[in-house]
Parts: structure tokens; sequence; C-alpha cells
């Protein structure tokens, strides 16, 4: 039997395994599995109704920017337009779920790769492009997407909106917060595998060398253009994912909320969690959920003093101010997010008492 | 026919506003190379600081408007100094995403001062400043804005060819390690440029108000429209953004008028697309050739 392991000494990796292992200790598997625990066994349990919706909102969002840092913190390819494929993927969804008649199972996975389909045709311009100028064509993404969104009328009803069936797994229908709940997180966590062990593989290896050196890398034989086309489809797939369950779990949707507002939501997310990790991408989509609803309590509070009604504050005012505040913040001083930030507190407790 | 010139003079004034406001974005990609999506809220800013002074302080209109341009030429130095300066040298990621957060910022602060209804100014301009030849209507707005541009642009051709600010500015853009070793004062450099383009961006957004009033949203979703325009015309040249803005503003208008208004917000961005895959350095872009 192999010993545990829960307290590294330092770094003394003697084989590749321990390079690329995820868990350097048996420590962190044993929190992970205690977390799982608390989440899937505790937490539906003791939460209302209105603490279980903003849980399942993190999954959601984890699950789209988990996408996202996939394309900006692994690939180094900025994408303004997540936010229309959040959209293109609830939009799928909605369309297979009513008029082909798909069930929830099959109807996700397939909203899933549509949008990857279509984020792969905005990530064309890729292969003469970089930097800024992709950046901009993911721009021109987000609004011609908003716009076939809206005026595609046959396709899509335009801003009647749909309303689709109430989902249902082998028989069992997914009507209350709680049902969601299992189905969002059991997806994010079998996203995150999906993720975690992408960027192990030759695939992720490539992305990183895109990102820090996409001639050298080239130059090393990767086909650049090829793996930028997979990342944007890639991020894509996640954020078709994230929008079909959005789409389910909110019964009926309209065109509205995938503005270029969401997408920077999204970005800051990525950003405020920590470009280049994955945690990061959940920690990020906490961060932000969370600060939506206390934005919202803070400007219900402000309403019902009476001091400030005149002053007409409001809550979609407010929140972009403080998500414009936030990247701001972190980019100047913590560019790294809150992943890093976790970082430094872990290896604070390693090393105690001495502090390098 | 009648319908076609007017459409053709709405489109040449839009046009040329677009321009406008591209000329402060090119001076900063320009200078710094850094690409600002805080463009259309450092326009919303000059204009509602414009609206304040007017409105509120009950400035006359022209104090109004040189306070105006003072006060966003100083906004753009402090946005320079506070938000950009600690990132010189970073990874581009972390500057394009700044300009973002910025954006962000900008927008819910004046929203949260102003609120997302639309504002007009006072009216101030004389209707004898309008012309009317045959059925054609030229609105004493398009007019004014025409003149103000013609001025600015004067102005900062000049700039550019005789002062040394402007010689510094054009060395700066040409390459920069060369200015650095020969005496540049870059840092210097960079904050003038975002100081000088906040200016352009007040003026803009100020004539922009003059002719369809000012709306946070609406302004900045045509600081939106800064990135086909300067697209198309290059992303280094100043000539280019106005011709950029002409040939943009007249498309929109065109495609408005005999295809579907809806359209119209949304053509720019296909030509955006289309560009970006023929031609992605534009019509007087510097092609940028890379060596390892």
């Amino acid at each position: 039997m192999r010993r545990f392991q829960f307290h590294p000494c330092g770094n003394f990796k003697e084989r590749y395994e321990e390079e690329l292992a995820i868990f350097e200790t048996d420590f962190g598997r044993l929190w992970l599995c205690v977390g799982l625990l608390v989440l899937f066994a505790v937490v539906p349990l003791i939460s209302g109704p209105y603490t279980l919706y903003i849980f399942n909102m993190i999954g959601i969002a984890a699950i789209a920017a988990m996408g996202l840092n996939i394309l900006i913190g692994f690939t180094g390819q900025i994408s303004l337009g997540h936010g229309a494929f959040f959209g293109v993927g609830a939009y799928a969804g909605a369309i297979l779920a009513t008029s082909v008649g798909f069930p929830f199972l099959l109807a996700v996975p397939a909203a899933g790769l549509i949008t990857a389909m279509v984020g792969m045709i905005f990530g064309i311009p890729s292969g003469r492009l970089k930097g800024l100028y992709l950046t901009i064509a993911t721009l021109a993404g987000q609004f011609i997407i908003e716009y076939v969104l809206v005026h595609w009328e046959s396709l899509t009803r335009g801003t009647m909106g749909i309303t689709l069936p109430t989902a249902t797994i082998f028989g069992i229908e997914l009507s209350s917060d709680r049902s969601f709940f299992y189905v969002i997180y059991i997806c994010l966590i079998c996203m995150t595998l999906l993720a975690v062990n992408l960027v192990r593989t030759k695939y992720g290896r490539a992305f990183i060398a895109i990102r820090d050196n996409d001639r050298a890398a080239e130059g090393m034989g990767i086909p650049i253009f090829r793996y930028k086309l997979l990342s944007f489809g890639i991020s894509s797939f996640y954020a078709g994912i994230a929008g079909a369950i959005w789409a389910f779990y909110m019964i009926s949707i309209t065109t509205e909320p995938f503005t270029l507002g969401l997408s920077v939501e999204y970005i800051a997310m990525v950003i405020i969690g920590g470009m280049g990790s994955i945690a990061g991408a959940i920690y990020g989509a906490i961060f932000i959920t969370g600060l939506n609803e206390v934005l919202r309590g803070a400007t219900d509070i402000f309403m019902n003093l009476g001091i400030s009604a005149g002053i007409g504050l409001n809550v979609a005012a407010l929140r972009e101010f403080s998500f414009g505040l936030i990247i701001v913040l972190f980019i100047l001083f913590e560019p790294k997010g809150l992943a890093e930030v976790w970082r430094i507190i872990r290896s604070n407790f390693r090393r105690w008492p001495f502090s390098y | 026919m009648e319908f076609f010139l007017q459409l053709f003079v709405n489109g040449i004034s839009i046009g040329f506003l677009y321009g406008l406001s591209a000329m402060g974005f090119v001076m900063i990609f320009k200078s710094s190379s850094v690409l600002n999506f805080a463009h259309g809220e450092l326009m919303a800013a000059g204009a509602f600081l414009f609206l304040a002074l007017v409105t509120w302080a009950k400035l006359p209109i022209v104090i109004a408007f040189l306070v105006t341009l003072v006060g966003s030429f100083i906004l753009g130095f402090v946005v320079e100094r506070l938000f950009l300066r600690p990132l010189i040298g970073e990874h581009l990621i972390y500057v394009i995403m700044l300009t973002v957060g910025l954006a962000a910022m900008f927008k819910g602060l004046l929203l949260l001062i102003f609120g997302g209804n639309l504002h007009t100014y006072p009216a101030f301009l004389p209707e004898n400043l309008a012309i009317r030849i045959g059925l054609i209507y030229v609105p004493p707005e398009y007019i004014a804005s025409f003149i103000i541009g013609m001025i600015f642009l004067l102005l900062f051709g000049l700039f550019f060819k005789y002062s040394s600010q402007g010689i510094y500015m054009r060395s700066v853009a040409d390459n920069q390690t060369a200015s650095l070793s020969l005496g540049v004062h870059v840092r210097r450099v960079f904050a003038l440029s975002w100081a000088i383009a906040a200016l352009v961006a007040a003026m803009s957004g100020v004539v922009l108000g003059i002719i369809n009033g000012i709306n946070v949203h609406e302004i900045s979703a045509i600081g939106l429209k800064v990135f086909p325009v300067v697209i198309l015309g290059g992303l280094d040249s100043i000539g280019g953004a106005i011709i950029g803005g002409l040939i943009i503003g007249l498309l929109e208008t065109f495609t408005g008028g005999y295809i579907s208004p809806s359209l119209r917000d949304v053509v720019p961005y296909g030509v955006l697309v289309f560009i970006l895959l023929v031609k992605p350095y534009g019509l007087f872009g510097l092609v940028e050739i890379e060596r390892v």
C-alpha cells in the first residue's frame, strides 16, 4: 500500500509524472473529496430556493468562464464575444428543444457543438490576425450574433423569446432549483475535469506555447491556425453548454441578456479569478455572481432609505461601475487574480514559520 | 435623387464625426500601441462635462466649450498617469483588459450621475447657419460640426508638422527605441497623447451631442463604431481615420435608407470582419513585418 502524503517539503520532483500531477499531495485530494461531499450532500439540503438559485447561477457562470479562460488564459486570444456565444448556446438549446423536440440530455451537448461551430467561424480571422486585431474581430462577432438573434425571426422568434419545455432526464422532471443544482454541478465537475486534463495534453501545451510566443510555437512545428481554431471551438463549446443549461433553467429566454455587457462580465470573471487557471474561473464566477447579488441588495437598501430616492440609483449602472473598478484594480495590483491570492495564502501556511 | 443626395449629406456628416472620434483613437494607438476600448466613454465624459457646464453652471457656450476641452485634457492626463503608466511594458492582454475595465467604470459612473435618459443641450446655433440647396437641407448642427472638425484637423496638422512635441510624438510612433535613445521623453509623449486623445474625444462627443443629443448608451455604442472605421482606414493613420469614417458613414446611411434601418448598425461590423480577412492593415495602415 502506498503511503499517503500530506505535507510537501519543497520541490523535489524526480519524475515527469510528478510534475504533471494535479494534486501534489493527498491533502488536496482529501479536501476536494470533503468539499464535493459537502457540496452535494449538505448544501442542497440546508439552503433555500434563493441560495440554491445563486449557487446554480455560479455553476453556470463557472462553466462559461472556464471556456473563456481556455481561450484567453491559455491560448492568449482575447474574445469580446463570449456573451454572444453564450446566447447562441441558449438559443440553440431552446430551438432544439422546441422545434426539433430534443430531450434535455441531447439538446445540451448538441447546443454545445453548434456553438462550437459558430465560435470557430468567428475564430477564422485568427489565421491571419493576432492580438488586438483578433479582439476587434470578436467584438464584431458579438454585434453580428446579437443582430442575427434579434432579426432571424423565423428561427429565434426575435424579441418575443422562446419558452422551453420542462427538462427531463430519464423521465425525472427537473422542475426545482434543487434538481437543477445537481445537474449543473455534475456538469461543472465534468467540464472541469475535461479542462484540467485538456491543458495537460499536447493540445493544452500547444495552446500555452501559442500564448507565450506564437512565432516560436510555429517554428517548433505547431500548426497555430488549427490550434487557435480548436481553442475557439472549445471555448465556445463551454459557452454553448452553459447557455443551453441556462436556457432550460430559466424556462423562457429572450435576446436581451446577451450583450457586450455580458461578455465584459465573463472577462471580469476570468481576470478576477486568474487568467490561465482552471480553478480561477470558478473563483471568478463566485466573486462576480456574489458581487451581483450584493449590489442588488445594496441598491434595494438604498432605495428603501428614501434619502437617495431622488438620485434614481440604478442597479445596472452601479454594477457596471463596480465591474469596471474591480477589473482595473485587479489588473493593477493582482494581475493573476484570486487564484494567485489563494496560492500565496496556501504557500504561506506551508512555509510557516519561515516566511521564505 | 433628392433622397439620394440627402442620404449622401447625412452620410458625409455622420462619417466625418466617426472620423473625428477615430482620430483621437488613432493618436493613442500611434504613440503607445494601446487599443483604447474606453474611447466612446471618453467621448461621453466630454459631452456630459459640457452639458453640466452649460445647464448646471450656466456658463456661456464658448467658455463652456473651452473649459470642457481643458477638463478632458486633464482627464486624459490623469487616466494615463493612474491606470496606464503602471502597465508600460506589460503584456498586451492586460492593457486591453484595462481599457475594457475603464470603459465599464466610466460608463457606470456617467450612468450613476446622469442616468440613462437622453439629454439635450439648449439650442444655441443660429438657424441661418443652415444650407438649403433645392430640396436638400443641411441643418446648422452639421455645418457647425463640420467647421469645428475642420478647425481641429487643421490645428492637429500644424501641431504634428511644426511643434516640437508633435514631432516627438511622430518620432515615438515611428520607432520607440530610437526616439528613446535620441533623448525623447517617451513617457511624457504617452501622457500627452492620452491627453490630446481625450480632448479630441470630448470635442467629438460635444459635436455629437449637438447633433442628436447625448445618451450614455448611444455615445458608447458610437465609441465602438470607431473600430470598423480605424480598421478600414488603418490603425495608425490619421488621414485613414477620416476617410474610413466617411466610408463607414456613407455605407451606414445608404444601408439604412435603401435596405433596412435595422441593418445599419451591424453593417460596419460586417465590413470590419471582411476587411480583417482581406486586408488586415486597412487602406492606409502600416504593414507590420515581423521578424523573429
